[in-house]
Order: structure tokens, then sequence, then C-alpha cells
């Protein structure tokens, strides 16, 4: 049965792996092959490399650095940030990716998820979706409920694009995508839990692997994510950077959920 | 790119007893984890871009993710087919890996293409499957006891990403199953004749037991050559075993 994996994600701005809350306000993490190897042997079954700061900056994806991230660590390498053509994606890939994330230039130019696709296999291709709830007009002095919907945000989260982020979830695996990974603005950084609500309403209008991303605070989240959101593998980031829960840890929480997991030596230690 | 720059310079392992491998580059994809891996567990390593690059090479591999039909045009193109196809006639030590391992089958159904017939059978689409692409670590069950598997249990996870895996027919198709993984329905994960294999899954992307099966594969080549005891088939060197989960 196929296991649902756990993911350290490395945000890499100028070549260092940072975190900052509601994706601003950025604190140093450290070095982001040192990293990616310290997770490798920590039982960590995949890594997403985010070069952050590419896209606003408009340039290139941070090869070297991919390069070094990749031959550290034998498990498999997502990288995103700043991959507007086939060619930067035949590059990143070359350099060690063996998925590359698609973000901004997904939403500019949408034929570029279909091009990727048809020359990678749609399995190399992840759409990441950054999303913001939207509080109906109706909703205002309410008590809060379930929100009807959710926003696309591109440009590291500091640009509204007016797409909903379910119709565009649908759209980018018809286009190609073989992985979605959803991150809630709301919650990114904030340790408040997973936005299971737009994790499962995402899960029931696709086919593809979904990644939950945003707002994790210790194993139980993870558990949510996949029970309430229907999540096919789940991201953290500051969690597992500031050690306040080990990815072993984790694991043994939705392994006791009866979620099936790839469990490590270190969990049985 | 970085690796060729590297790498390409390096076309002979006369002299340190390690065994040479082509890695057949036929331009797409990640070919880093590989090379990175291959050279972890005690070989050296040739990325194959035409055909003059295989000569003194001790085993062949061919990776690669994505359809047939581009990686079928990209391969005749760099003159890569006939070369492949006398290697396999030949029995020399082979593997395939994900759409290396189904480019051996006659034809795939992922986008009609023709591919290398040296296994019977076509590339189908998974059925049944909860979710696709099936992505993620998943365990592989062997059928049989086979020296790339030395040292490695049964039911071990290895890391997938694939939608498609080919299906052998005919007389020979239950002799060269070896093992076996479940995504809906099991499929055909791992195959296995004389020189020649082929996993579905990412060996050099799958921790120490993905490291374990290269050392095996790797070993094999050199057994007789450098006298590598029998005993160390299915060990990983310690500052390996740090680089990657155990696969439980």
């Amino acid at each position: 049965m196929l296991c649902h994996r756990v993911i350290p994600c490395l945000d890499v701005a100028n070549g260092r792996v940072v975190k900052g809350t509601n994706f601003i306000d950025l604190v140093d993490e450290g070095d982001p092959p040192e990293l990616a190897e310290r997770y490798a042997r920590e039982g960590a079954d995949e890594l997403v490399f985010l070069d952050i700061t590419a896209a606003p900056e408009g340039r290139g994806t941070l090869l070297d650095i991919v390069e070094r991230t990749a031959r550290r660590a034998f498990i498999p390498l997502t990288v995103g940030g700043g991959v507007r053509h086939v060619n930067e994606m035949r590059d990143v890939l070359r350099a060690g990716a063996d998925k590359v994330s698609l973000n901004t230039a997904a939403v500019s130019d949408p034929e570029l998820v279909t091009r990727c696709a048809r020359r990678f296999g749609r399995q190399a291709v992840v759409v990441a979706i950054d999303a913001k709830r939207v509080t109906e007009p109706d909703d205002a002095g309410a008590e809060p409920r379930a929100p009807v919907k959710w926003e696309v945000y591109v440009r590291g989260g500091r640009a509204a694009t007016g797409l909903d982020a379910v119709d565009w979830a649908a759209r980018a695996a018809a286009l190609g995508a073989g992985e979605l990974l959803v991150t809630s603005i709301d919650r990114d950084g904030t340790r408040s839990g997973f936005d299971t609500d737009l994790l499962r309403a995402i899960s029931e209008r696709v086919s593809v692997p979904l990644v939950a991303s945003g707002g994790a605070s210790g194993p139980a989240d993870f558990v949510a994510a996949v029970r309430d959101g229907h999540a096919d593998a789940i991201l953290a980031a500051s969690i597992f950077h500031r050690r306040m829960h080990s990815i072993a840890a984790v694991k043994a929480a939705m392994a006791a959920a009866g979620i099936p997991v790839r469990l490590t030596e270190e969990v049985h230690a | 790119m970085t690796v060729a720059g590297e790498t390409g310079a390096v076309a002979s392992a006369a002299g340190d007893g390690r065994p040479l491998i082509a890695v057949v580059d036929y331009g797409a994809g990640n070919l880093v984890s590989i090379d990175q891996a291959l050279r972890a567990v005690g070989a050296d390593v040739v990325l194959a871009h035409r055909p003059e690059r295989l000569a003194g090479a001790d085993a062949l591999i061919v990776p690669g993710v994505g359809a047939a039909a581009p990686a079928m045009n990209r391969l005749r193109r760099r003159r890569l087919l006939d070369p492949i196809l006398a290697w396999l006639a030949d029995d020399r030590p082979f593997l395939g890996i994900c759409l290396g391992l189904q480019l051996l089958f006659d034809a795939s159904d992922e986008d009609g293409a023709r591919t290398l017939g040296v296994i019977p059978g076509r590339t189908m689409e998974l059925r049944d499957a909860p979710r696709l692409p099936h992505i993620g670590w998943n365990q592989v069950d062997l059928r049989r006891d086979h020296a790339l598997f030395a040292g490695i249990p049964s039911g071990s996870n290895f890391y997938f990403v694939h939608s498609y895996a080919g299906v052998p027919e005919g007389p020979g198709a239950d002799a060269m199953t070896l093992a076996e993984t479940t995504h809906g329905r099991p499929f055909v994960s791992v195959v296995a004749r004389g020189n020649l294999a082929g996993v579905q899954f990412h060996p050099e992307r799958s921790g120490v037991d993905g490291l374990r099966l290269l050392g095996n594969f790797v070993r094999s080549l050199a057994t007789g050559a450098t006298g590598s005891p029998a005993d160390s088939a299915g060990a990983v060197p310690r500052d390996l075993a740090a680089a990657g989960a155990r696969g439980a």
C-alpha cells in the first residue's frame, strides 16, 4: 500500500534556508544541503526546495545549490521557484531535481504546464497553489463558519490573481500537473493546523496526489491533513527546522492513527 | 550542464578496480541522483549521450521518466538504439529504471510508441489506482530470492513516480517477474532475466535500501574481478547509511 509522505520544506532565499510567517518576516534556518542530509537521515520521504526569492526577483533557480542538495540526500527532491520555460525545467531536472514545481508561471502561462508534462511526463510536474481564504460579504460579523472560497495568490504570496483556488487546482490537473502542492497562506508559519477544508475541497475535485502545506504545529495536524483533508503527503518547515517535532514522532503518530507510512529505524530506536 | 562537465572526462575505470557503468543520457531528467548513488556504492560512471561512450563499460543503465515516444525518438537521434539492442542481445549486465524498464517491452499504451521489444508485453496504465500518478514509497514484494535484493527483505519500501507499468506476457512472463507492488491492483515492479534487470521504482532515490540494490548490482559486476567478498552483499558503508532512512 502506498505510504503517506512526510516532506520537510526548504524555503531558500539567497542560498540559505529561511522561514517566515504568512510569507514574510524571514528568519535564517540553515544551509540547504546540510538540512537535506539531516532530514534524509531522520526519515524524510521527500524534500521540497522552494527558491522563494526567484519569482519576485524575476530570476532563475539557483542550480548549483539544487545540485549540491540533490547530491547530499538519496531521497526525491522537488524544486520550485523561478521556472518559466520548458528549458528552465530541463535545467532544474538536470541539476538533480526529480520534480519541478510551477506556481507564478503556471498562472500567467497555463499552457506551460502542458508543455512541461508533454516533455518530461506529468509525474515530474507539480503545480504549487498558494491560497488565501475569501470571506464572503454575507459572512461579515457572522459566526465563523466554513469559508466558501479561496483565492490564488502568486509571486510568493504577494499578488492576488482573482482565481478560485479549487477551480484552478482542477484546471492545473487537467492541463497536466501530476501533483498539487497546496499552501494555505492564512496558516503558513502560524502553527495553527492545516486548512483541511481547503485540502478536502481540492482533493474531491482532482485525482492527482495532493500535498498539504501551511500551518503544521504537531503530529496531530498531520493526521488531520490525511483524515479530514484527504491529503496524500504533508509538508512542513519550521517545526522540523527548529526541532519542535521529529519526523519520526510525526510518523509514529500517523502510524498509530492507522495511516500507512514508511517507518524508519529511528522510529524503532 | 554540471554532470556532463564533471563526469564527461572520466571515461575509464582502468586500474582502480571500480566497475564502469554507462548511464544512457537521452536529454531529459535527473542524472545527478543516479550518478551520485552509483559513485557512492563503488562504481565509476560515464554518461553516454552517444554510442562511442559505451566503449569499455561493464554495465549499462537506462534511467528515465516520462513518456515512451519522445524517449525512443531521442535514443534514435543519438544513435543509441542499436547499441542498446546489441548490448541486450549479448545478455550483458543491464539495469532499466522506471521508463528504462518500460522501454524494454514491445509497446506503450501511453502514447502508442513501439519500444525495444526485448520483453514480450505492453506498458499499460495502472488499473484501479486510487490516484494517478503513483507517487511515493510503496512495498516491493519479492516472489523469489535474487542477488539484486541481497540484504533487502521482501516488503521493503522503494520510491515510485509513474502512471504506467510494463505487463510481461507469454511463456516467460512468470519466470522473469521478480517482484510485485500494489497500487489499486498488483503490478510487476521488478523483472530479471539473465543479466537483464528492470525496476519500476527509483533505487537512486530510495534511501539506504535503494543504495543496497545498486550496490548489489555493482558488486555483481565486480565478482571475480576485484575479489569482493561475497558476504559483503547488501552492505552499505556506514557514512551512506547516514544519508538515507532505513526502509522498515
